[in-house]
């Protein structure tokens, strides 16, 4: 058998094992995003929405769907891969794909699949619950999926290399907690950047899921506070970047090889 | 054919601690080699270096004639692991974790299947296979781990302390699977503390001491270096304590005496003797596994040299 079918094999089979995995707990996995994003839809888009009016020319539930959904993509592809990973490490189950001649992008392409796998699932389940609230229509069906895959990937990555430097459970909470949370809550999710004062617009352009945020709103609504270049651009280079690191790290085996 | 060269390994931890210093190894295709040490030897490292689960500072190692440093997927191949701990995911069937590892190594699922069937059968967990693995017993973890190891057909089986913290009977039926799947072809490297299971197992052993090889032999030639054997007689009681000559010996109690006799000497001079004395031997022992003993001076006639040319 050829290297590259072999590869192929392992690929899948990590793949594989990552979905059984948080398919075996969709209780913890899928359950919690449809309650959680159902109680958001509720409360800012039926109750508070309805004294808020419109935003960006749409109504508010229509504005903040896309944001939501990208929201649940953002946190299920981190966190998959980020406690997938780290408890790989802890139960040292790492060392059974160390020790085999599974290549470092299979390891990676494995576990990003795997969150990729479950936030699309999540964004699908969100998307079926946002049918319930409002009759949102896609304005360009492409760029909802290139920005979702785009996004888990990104995520998954960075939740890779989190596991990869995660030493205990605390580690790979705090980055979810004091990083994503705040540049979710604060990148148009909720809101348009053209309400903010200027300098706040301009230091808001820094936070890159912002860009997400908008390419997603750009696929749902035509219409965002970026351009669909630009941010198409910011994803995939945020993507080659992270996608870099974690090889760095892995083939170096920084944090699980001594 | 050698299964494994080692040539000048080093490995100096991050902090300076230096675990391997230059070590020297080979191990012939077909071989069953046990590899002793006290804790903290280096017998682990070497492992580790040996799997990839631990980077070398210098040195070469090769497995079955493939470089750990310029072909190591095909190095990888070769090998199979059954670590000291148990490094599987504690919530996943027993077959799950032994055909995901076949998967990692490219074995096509069906295969792995097939082969997850044949040798979970063999090490008699074909009926907990779709148990969760935190279910099994401390036994069953470390047999699951023999076949885990195995569902690649790899030709080299390294085993660090398989048998540690396993009851007797397990530990027969485990050397009884090693030495046939030896017999069938596998060559075996086993690192252990139970001295007497290298003695029944292996043929050839290596003895590492703080970092380097200090006896690389067979068994046969290393049993043969042993001189002399010591007894425990267990002695009827109320009697004097006669001198037995021409044998090193102590008295531990009134009744117990321990005598140091020559390979080639025999046993019957102190029999005659203590007759002579009045004294009747109830019973007799070997003190401890004749191994232990060459072992611990081995390591210490290393330990010398090591401090000499310090």
């Amino acid at each position: 058998m050829s290297h590259m079918s072999s590869n192929i094999i392992a690929l899948k089979t990590i793949w594989i094992k990552e979905c059984t995995r948080f398919l075996r707990i969709w209780v913890q996995t899928l359950v919690p995003p449809a309650i959680t994003m159902t109680l958001y839809f509720i409360i800012f888009g039926s109750i508070v929405g309805e004294r808020i009016g419109t935003m960006s020319g749409v109504s508010y539930m229509e504005f903040i769907v896309p944001g939501l959904i990208m929201m649940s993509v953002i946190t299920n592809s981190y966190s998959n891969v980020a406690s997938s990973f780290f408890s790989a490490k802890f139960q040292r189950n790492i060392e059974e794909m160390l020790v085999s001649p599974v290549p470092t992008v299979a390891i990676i392409l494995g576990y990003v699949g795997g969150g990729m796998a479950r936030a699309m699932i999540v964004a699908v389940i969100v998307t079926l619950v946002s049918f319930a609230f409002v009759d949102i229509q896609m304005a360009h069906f492409g760029y909802v999926v290139l920005t979702v895959v785009l996004t888990s990937t990104l995520f998954a990555l960075g939740g890779l290399i989190n596991g990869v430097f995660g030493k205990t459970f605390d580690d790979i909470s705090i980055v979810p907690t004091f990083v994503l949370t705040p540049l979710t809550y604060l990148g148009g999710v909720f809101y348009s950047v053209s309400l903010l004062p200027e300098i706040w617009q301009k230091v808001s352009m820094a936070n890159p899921i912002l860009y997400m945020v908008n390419g997603f709103r750009y696929g749902f609504l035509g219409q965002s506070d970026v351009g669909i270049a630009t941010a198409m651009t910011v994803l995939v280079g945020f993507n080659l970047v992270f996608f870099g690191l974690a090889y760095y790290l892995l083939e170096k085996g920084i944090g699980i090889r001594s | 054919m050698k299964a494994l060269e080692i040539n000048e390994l080093r490995k100096v931890y991050r902090g300076g601690f230096e675990a391997l210093k230059g070590i020297n190894l080979t191990v012939d295709e077909g071989d069953f080699y046990a590899l002793l040490g006290p804790n903290g030897a280096g017998k682990s490292t070497t492992i580790g270096i040996i799997s990839s689960l631990v980077n070398k500072s210098s040195g070469s190692v090769k497995v079955f004639g493939y470089d750990l440093d310029t072909q190591l997927a095909d190095l990888k191949r070769q090998i199979g692991l059954v670590p000291q701990e148990f490094n599987f995911n504690q919530f996943e069937t027993v077959r799950q974790i032994v055909v995901n590892q076949a998967g990692y190594y490219g074995v096509p699922r069906k295969l792995a299947h097939e082969r997850a069937e044949k040798y979970l059968s063999q090490l008699g967990l074909w009926d907990k296979r779709d148990e969760p693995a935190r279910s099994l017993s401390g036994g069953m973890k470390r047999r699951l781990m023999i076949a885990r190891a195995l569902l690649h057909e790899p030709k080299l089986l390294i085993l660090d302390e398989p048998t540690a913290g396993v009851d007797i009977e397990l530990r027969r039926s485990m050397w009884d699977y090693l030495t046939k799947i030896n017999n069938e072809g596998i060559t075996i490297i086993l690192t252990t503390h139970y001295l007497e299971e290298a003695e029944m197992l292996c043929r050839n052993i290596g003895i590492i001491d703080a970092g380097r090889i200090v006896e690389n032999t067979s068994m046969k030639q290393l049993l043969a270096q042993l001189n002399t054997e010591t007894f425990v007689l267990d002695l009827e009681e109320e009697h004097s304590r006669p001198e037995i000559a021409g044998f090193a010996h102590r008295w531990k109690d009134n009744n117990t005496l321990e005598v140091d006799v020559d390979k080639n000497a025999g046993l019957n001079k102190v029999f005659e003797q203590l007759s002579a004395a009045g004294v009747k031997v109830l019973s007799m022992r070997n003190k401890a596994n004749r191994l232990e003993e060459l072992f611990v001076s081995m390591v210490e006639k290393g330990r010398g040299k090591g401090s000499n040319n310090a």
